[in-house]
């Protein structure tokens, strides 16, 4: 692969760190710029020695220069108070956002359920819901296009130690926002989420158990086949994603059991919780990025 | 110990906590009669909503036989003195449910995490502290796993929150009577005077009254318990024992002791789906630390599965589970069973 399309990342945290050592892999896309708004911050100094240019003077840093840098995809991994706009500025340059924050102002993107229809119907900013969510709503979609889901509900475990400032400090927004995720993605008719954060030492992985209630009895075999597929599709980009038991019928319950292992890029292997946030944001980056290279979208022209 | 004279205000647990023995199935009317009779004995604040709080209704933790909305607002309508809580486990409910609880009519908010995840609770106890007259308390859950010098950081960032009262909650019903007593008084002794301190105990250990009065000796002056000692695992501290202990010794809880019994005797065993006592299942939830709600889940999925109960129990204590973690239980009796060739 000789061309690679040229993308920002903007927040050198753990998530913009992690997400860039994955970048750096990829074969569709380039990091070259790193955002932040705090000159000491060692995310930014890293990208720098990575080779990346850098700001800590946020995105309007950047700006200015990147058009002329080539950036044509922009990840947000700050907050949710400053993605509006951030997206705003950088769609004016002409670059698609996705959005690792919990903002959600673009549609939901989990990329085996709907990552292609919101690349054919060229969306300027995708919003990739929550790490329960990438890690779940595959699942419910899986039982979803199967039969009609009256009820999904999922339920994600994290480590302490994977559970951000920012995710505690708004944890009501994990859980609203992985609800209407189940719904709009899922294809459950109702959403419940819920999420449990455990402390134990040494971290446990990322755990998800996902509960769908159908409408009909369940067609056992096509669901179970389903399932099986559906995460065949998400190890493509996080190999750690793991069938532990299920799925179990009982009466109209049909019950799936995971655990999700990250890859241990800059964040440590239990937090498959973010690690499926980041991979799930850059295969959504890659795609975009395949449209581009063979010309059949060019972004800030839709 | 003389702790003669203490005012202590009791607060009633059979229809949230009692809610889990009961499968969260107790109905409004039972609700009604039941919290009447308690308002009526001069009990001060009863908790009302499912059994794992606002929002709990899920396949996780069971659908009840009514809504939290309509629990709250059919019970708060009949009470003349008494005053109804609601409790809130963030992770599970938000502050949409907490604001519908106020509309419903409640006076105390009972914000519960785990015991070192008290900054979650943050956004929850920010909000109840702003609404006005709003009796806001922070609920740490599982007391007993951490020292109580790492208990009291937790505490005070509740307090700070603007939690006006905070909880030292032995879920497990683990604690014994010492390690009550060093945790009450070290938060009694740090945390601001005004700041009241309560105790919630369960009886997986025959502890539950002992515990509360070591509480209370302590400093604290809230203590949870419930009728006949409906709730999770071996029940609650049985309420209308700890009264009639109070009576005895002289610390005021301004609740009729004879009323209470007849409470617990007449409207409470009755409801009773099994006999909540310190069976085998809820001595090994004691013993082993193990959050008393998976007690029922543990034996479903031991019968499914051809386990032992026990045994489930025992391996949840030994992987550190925390509160809301009933879904662990299926899938490791799953493992269990694979491991034993039975599936």
């Amino acid at each position: 692969m000789s061309e690679k399309i040229k993308a920002a990342i903007i927040g050198p945290g753990n998530i913009g760190t992690d997400l860039l050592m994955k970048a750096q892999r990829s074969e569709y896309i380039e990091p070259v710029w790193m955002v932040g708004v705090d000159p000491e911050s060692p995310g930014l100094a890293r990208a720098k020695e990575m080779g990346l240019k850098t700001t800590a003077d946020g995105v309007d840093g950047m700006l200015p220069s990147m058009q002329e840098d080539g950036v044509q995809i922009v990840f947000d991994a700050t907050s949710a108070y400053v993605h509006a706009e951030n997206s705003r500025k950088v769609n004016a340059q002409g670059a698609v956002m996705i959005d690792l924050t919990p903002a959600a102002i673009g549609p939901f993107c989990v990329p085996p359920v709907n990552l292609a229809d919101a690349v054919a119907q060229k969306k300027m900013n995708v919003n990739m819901v929550t790490c329960g969510g990438q890690a779940t709503i595959p699942l419910v979609a899986a039982v979803s296009r199967v039969q009609e889901v009256t009820y999904g509900e999922i339920i994600a475990t994290v480590s302490s130690k994977s559970a951000g400032p920012g995710t505690r400090k708004n944890i009501d927004e994990f859980t609203r926002t992985t609800a209407k995720g189940i719904e709009v993605c899922g294809g459950a008719h109702t959403g419940k989420a819920i999420i449990i954060i455990n402390p134990a030492e040494p971290p446990l992985i990322m755990r998800d158990t996902v509960h769908c209630l159908t409408h009909d009895d369940p067609d056992q075999e096509a669901i179970t086949q389903s399932v099986h597929e559906m995460i065949a599709e998400v190890q493509k980009y996080v190999p750690g994603y793991t069938l532990k038991n299920g799925p179990v019928f009982d009466g109209k319950r049909v019950s799936i059991y995971m655990e999700v292992e990250g890859l241990g890029d800059f964040l440590p292997k239990y937090a498959g919780n973010l690690d499926i946030m980041t991979a799930a944001g850059l295969r959504t980056a890659e795609m975009y990025a395949e449209e581009i290279l063979a010309g059949k979208f060019i972004p800030g022209a839709a | 110990m003389d702790l003669k004279g203490k005012k202590v205000t009791v607060h009633d647990m059979c229809l949230r906590d009692g809610m889990h023995p009961k499968r969260h199935q107790i109905t409004v009317e039972e609700m009604v009669t039941i919290s009447k009779a308690m308002d009526e004995a001069g009990v001060p604040l009863i908790e009302v909503t499912h059994g794992d709080g606002l929002g709990g209704t899920s396949v996780n933790y069971g659908f009840p036989a009514a809504s939290d909305e309509e629990y709250l607002t059919a019970v708060c309508k009949e009470m003349k003195n008494a005053k109804v809580s609601a409790l809130l486990l963030p992770g599970i409910g938000t502050v949409d449910h907490l604001k519908m609880a106020v509309d419903c009519g409640i006076s105390t908010i009972r914000v519960a995490t785990h015991c070192t995840e008290a900054d979650v609770s943050e956004q929850h106890i920010t909000m109840a502290a702003g609404i006005g007259g709003l009796d806001t308390v922070g609920f740490l859950m599982m007391a007993h796993m951490i020292e109580p010098e790492d208990l009291l950081v937790q505490l005070k960032l509740m307090e700070e929150y603007g939690a006006n009262c905070v909880y030292i909650t032995d879920s497990a019903g683990y604690m014994l009577p010492d390690d009550v007593t060093a945790r009450v008084a070290l938060a009694r002794a740090e945390l601001n005077p005004e700041t009241e301190i309560g105790f919630h105990g369960h009886h997986n250990l025959a502890m539950g009254v002992a515990n509360s009065i070591a509480a209370v000796a302590a400093g604290a002056n809230r203590i949870d318990g419930s009728m006949a000692g409906l709730g999770a695992g071996a029940g609650n501290t049985p309420l209308e024992v700890f009264i009639a202990v109070c009576d005895r010794m002289g610390i005021q809880t301004g609740v009729d002791t004879f009323k209470v019994m007849d409470i617990a005797e007449d409207l409470i065993v009755p409801l009773m789906d099994h006999m909540v006592r310190v069976d085998r299942d809820a001595l090994a939830l004691g013993y082993a630390g193990v959050y008393s709600s998976f007690l029922l889940f543990a034996k479903r999925a031991a019968e499914k599965y051809n386990l032992s109960s026990r045994d489930i129990l025992l391996e949840l204590g030994r992987r550190r589970t925390v509160g809301g973690q009933e879904d662990m239980i299926e899938d490791l009796a799953l493992d269990m069973a694979k491991e034993h060739g039975t599936i």
